[in-house]
């Protein structure tokens, strides 16, 4: 019940008592109201803007923020009043509702902003007056549109795809997509190329050419250099035929694809070919088989794939269609209507042009749209009269559905412009957005170089740069969280090093020396040596994830290697193993990469600040060999 | 055949204007203005102090009555149709709309088809703060239609009706068609003392005073302020 009624129930309960005497019954007894029933006034400031209203108002709605007890969570003591720190101007809008019942829509605000403060204060959009409720719900579809458009355009074309996608999606995705890579792009415009010859060639074949020896008449160049065309059309639709086939099998739903408008188009492209070889050489059908050649000229729609403008105009018709039923509508009428009157005004002429009523229908289309070719003139005065006021009529008719249409052209080709501005702007967000990522992760790994994880106490606190409080509480949760998974975080670029080198086996070229030296190495680490320790350890995780299996089966050669020389080096790249300091059983396999640019190329030892990079469960004793891998 | 030639000529007339209009090409004048100015009728209550000595209602409760009733009214007045449409949201199982007019009445002391918020107030004055006999009158001159000083048959068929159409159709137990007029025989039956098929406001008070019923049920509105 909206909260006017509220207001007059009490005075609704009084009036109760003229139904007493009539009452068979003992009245029930009232509900105890132990509210207080003074009114008292509230002090609401939103962001220092202070309202003030009554209690009563806001107990209107019980249902929302200010109505319910929620608001007590907002209560300043000190100040005795309801603080909240939100839009100060929205606020007012919303204080309105409480007071006159009725939600207004400031056609100024952000809709999502609007939405966003009716949310926090509970109040359900609904209720919204009808005086702003058409206002709102445009301006809610419109925003519900651009953000589809938004997301769709995100979703749609430049993901990449994922990565164990069978040889049909990506056949599919490139016919889709031809962006996506070169061998689409090709066909792609391999397809268009072949659509205009074949759209030039059926348009050139009815040209006449100079006549044969011999003969004076003219021939078109179709039939003097007949077997050229055939060659050229049989080319085009085998062309289109093998598209058309690589699309069916490509698609994802066969049956939707074959009733797309795309495919259609296609099919009627190439079938006129078809059926001219099928039918024989009769005079009798050969009627026919002109008739079916013109179906040739569809081709020229194939090239909607090609142009976005064209197929902007598709769309547009297809949404104008009742304004384009209304114009047709409303000619055919204006048409008969004239026709019948310029028929019957003309009767008595001789000689008349205007012989029955159809055959005046030309005259009127013709003179309605102001062609006016003058192949048939009215002779008699009734007869120009009405046929003047039929052109002007016609303008009229004619000019009225005609800006719809235009408006609706121009928000949908405005719609594709934004769409395309839109992914413009996309890519260059993402990569923002990734490079702030990136930053935030390198912030992380920075920290854990500089020995942030040690205690405060050790000298490297003081090289520590200045931090938050919120980044430090950052890292540590990052930190925790490397210490539940026992594996750690590393860049992307170590990381892409490892997957590479693990598909590429073996590496053979490296540029700097690999020595090995068996030592313990101590428990303070160098800066540097942590830093390629880590990246070393990081791509030991990165390469276990993929290769477990082969950590398992190289755990049993137990070989410990004294990698000396590079080639022996080059040969069980694989089995390196690790040292670790505390005897944690880690084993580790290493591929080593390829030496980063930014590495000095001093010989140091495995820092054993990376226990626990895997501890697997399976290993056993294992002597490890300190391995001292350098110019990482 | 005199008054035919008159419209004839009248709507002669009329279309030789606008066809006059349509040549000469004048707009049409805007015919809201007109209507604006009908609708800002406003009312203003008398002083606080004379409302509270007329009524049983201290300041505070005037002040919080009335600046609920000018929210819901800010012209100052009620009509009937507002009435009606308050009352229909009260009680959307039925038909509420001829209680409310019977009720209208009651409120509308100076019969003049709005109520004002004197009036307002005035009756809830009585109904919740008054004795047992000013409501009793009250009630007496809800169930007096026509305000004759008597109440017969009819009339209480009439209230008597416009409450029970207030249920709506959906009852338990199913609605009979003459509920109505036994409910009337027994109104009758009780407060007709001397069975001269009217009941006067004595005859009234003195019945609703003798019946513990109605004596207590009608301590019961005391505290709906």
């Amino acid at each position: 019940m909206a909260a006017g009624v509220a207001t007059w129930l009490p005075f609704a309960r009084a009036a109760a008592v003229g139904w007493l005497p009539l009452a068979k019954k003992t009245m029930p007894k009232p509900p105890i109201d132990k509210k207080n029933r003074n009114d008292e006034i509230l002090f609401v400031n939103v962001s220092g803007l202070r309202f003030q209203t009554w209690k009563n108002t806001l107990d209107r709605y019980p249902d929302t923020l200010l109505g319910s007890s929620e608001k007590e969570f907002f209560y300043n003591e000190d100040t005795q009043e309801y603080f909240f720190d939100r839009d100060p101007e929205m606020f007012r809008h919303i204080l309105n509702f409480y007071r006159t019942g009725r939600l207004h829509y400031p056609r100024q605000e952000c809709i999502q902003a609007f939405d966003e403060e009716l949310a926090f204060y509970g109040i359900v959009p609904d209720i919204i007056g009808d005086c702003c409720m058409e206002e709102y719900r445009d301006r809610k579809k419109e925003n519900q549109e651009r953000l589809a458009v938004d997301t769709e355009a995100e979703m749609a074309t430049d993901t990449p795809l994922p990565p164990h996608s069978t040889h049909r999606e990506r056949l599919w995705r490139a016919f889709e997509n031809p962006h996506t890579s070169t061998m689409a792009l090709v066909f792609y415009y391999v397809t268009g190329f072949f659509i205009a010859v074949s759209v030039i060639a059926n348009v050139v074949e009815t040209v006449p050419c100079r006549p044969l020896k011999g003969s004076k008449k003219d021939l078109p160049c179709g039939e003097k250099y007949s077997l050229a065309f055939f060659c050229m059309d049989t080319a085009c639709v085998l062309i289109f035929t093998f598209e058309y086939l690589m699309r069916l099998f490509a698609a994802p739903s066969r049956c939707k694809f074959m009733r797309s408008v795309m495919s259609v188009i296609d099919v009627v492209a190439i079938m006129p070919y078809y059926i001219g070889l099928v039918m024989p050489e009769n005079e009798d059908v050969s009627g026919a088989f002109v008739t079916l050649r013109v179906f040739r000229v569809f081709r020229i729609f194939k090239f909607s794939r090609h142009s976005q403008g064209l197929r902007i105009l598709g769309y547009t018709l297809k949404s104008c269609a009742s304004e384009l039923g209304f114009l047709l509508f409303s000619l055919t009428m204006a048409i008969i209507i004239f026709a019948t009157v310029m028929f019957y005004a003309e009767k008595g002429t001789k000689g008349t042009n205007f012989t029955s009523i159809p055959a005046s229908f030309w005259y009127t289309i013709v003179t309605m749209t102001t062609l006016g070719y003058g192949d048939m003139v009215p002779n008699t005065i009734a007869g120009k009269i009405f046929g003047s006021i039929c052109s002007l009529s016609g303008v009229l008719v004619i000019a009225l559905p005609v800006p719809v249409i235009v408006s609706n052209f121009s928000r949908i080709y405005h719609q594709n412009q934004r769409a395309d501005k839109m992914r413009a702007q996309q890519k260059v967000r993402l990569a923002r957005i990734r490079l702030a990522k990136k930053g935030t992760t390198n912030a992380f790994l920075q920290y854990k170089e500089e020995g942030g994880f040690h205690d405060r106490d050790h000298d490297g606190a003081l090289c520590l740069k200045n931090r938050s409080s919120f980044e430090h509480q950052h890292h540590h949760l990052l930190h925790c969280l490397e210490k539940t998974t026992n594996h750690e975080f590393t860049d992307e670029l170590t990381f892409s090093e490892m997957c590479m080198t693990e598909s590429v086996g073996y590496r053979t070229s490296r540029s700097t020396s690999i020595s090995s030296q068996q030592g313990v190495s101590t428990s303070c680490c160098p800066r540097r040596a942590k830093r390629r320790a880590i990246r070393l350890a990081n791509s030991t995780v990165s390469v276990s994830r993929g290769s477990v299996q082969e950590l398992d089966t190289l755990h049993v050669h137990k070989t410990t290697i004294r990698p000396q020389s590079r080639s022996s080096l080059n040969a069980r790249t694989e089995d390196l193993k690790l040292n670790c300091d505390d005897r944690d059983f880690t084993a580790a396999i290493i591929s080593i990469p390829t030496p980063p640019a930014n590495t000095p190329d001093e010989s140091l030892p495995p820092s054993p600040a990376i226990p626990g990079i895997l501890r697997n469960s399976r290993s056993s004793s294992f002597t490890h060999e300190t391995v001292k891998i350098s110019s990482l | 055949m005199s008054g035919c030639a008159r419209r004839c000529k009248h709507g002669l007339v009329k279309f030789a204007v606008s066809v006059s209009k349509l040549v000469t090409g004048t707009l049409n004048k805007d015919k809201l203005d007109d209507d604006l100015e009908l609708s800002i009728v406003c009312h203003r209550p008398e002083g606080l102090e004379q409302l509270e000595a007329q009524t049983n209602f201290n300041k505070k409760e005037l002040q919080v009555l009335y600046r609920g009733f000018k929210n819901e009214c800010p012209s100052g007045v009620v009509n009937e149709e507002t009435f009606k449409q308050i009352y229909s949201q009260f009680f959307p199982h039925g038909d509420a709309s001829t209680y409310a007019h019977y009720l209208f009445n009651a409120f509308d002391s100076s019969h003049n088809g709005s109520i004002k918020f004197e009036d307002f107030v005035t009756a809830l004055s009585i109904l919740l703060r008054g004795t047992t006999t000013e409501k009793l009158e009250w009630t007496f001159n809800l169930y007096d239609i026509n305000r004759d000083g008597y109440i017969n048959k009819e009339e209480m068929m009439d209230i008597v009706k416009a409450i029970y159409d207030m249920m709506g159709r959906f009852t338990y137990p199913a609605l009979k068609t003459d509920t109505p007029k036994q409910h009337v025989d027994a109104f009758f039956q009780k407060m007709d003392k001397n069975r001269d098929g009217v009941v006067t406001l004595d005859e009234f008070i003195v019945s609703c005073t003798e019946d513990e019923n109605i004596m207590r049920s009608l301590q019961l509105f005391e505290n709906v302020i």
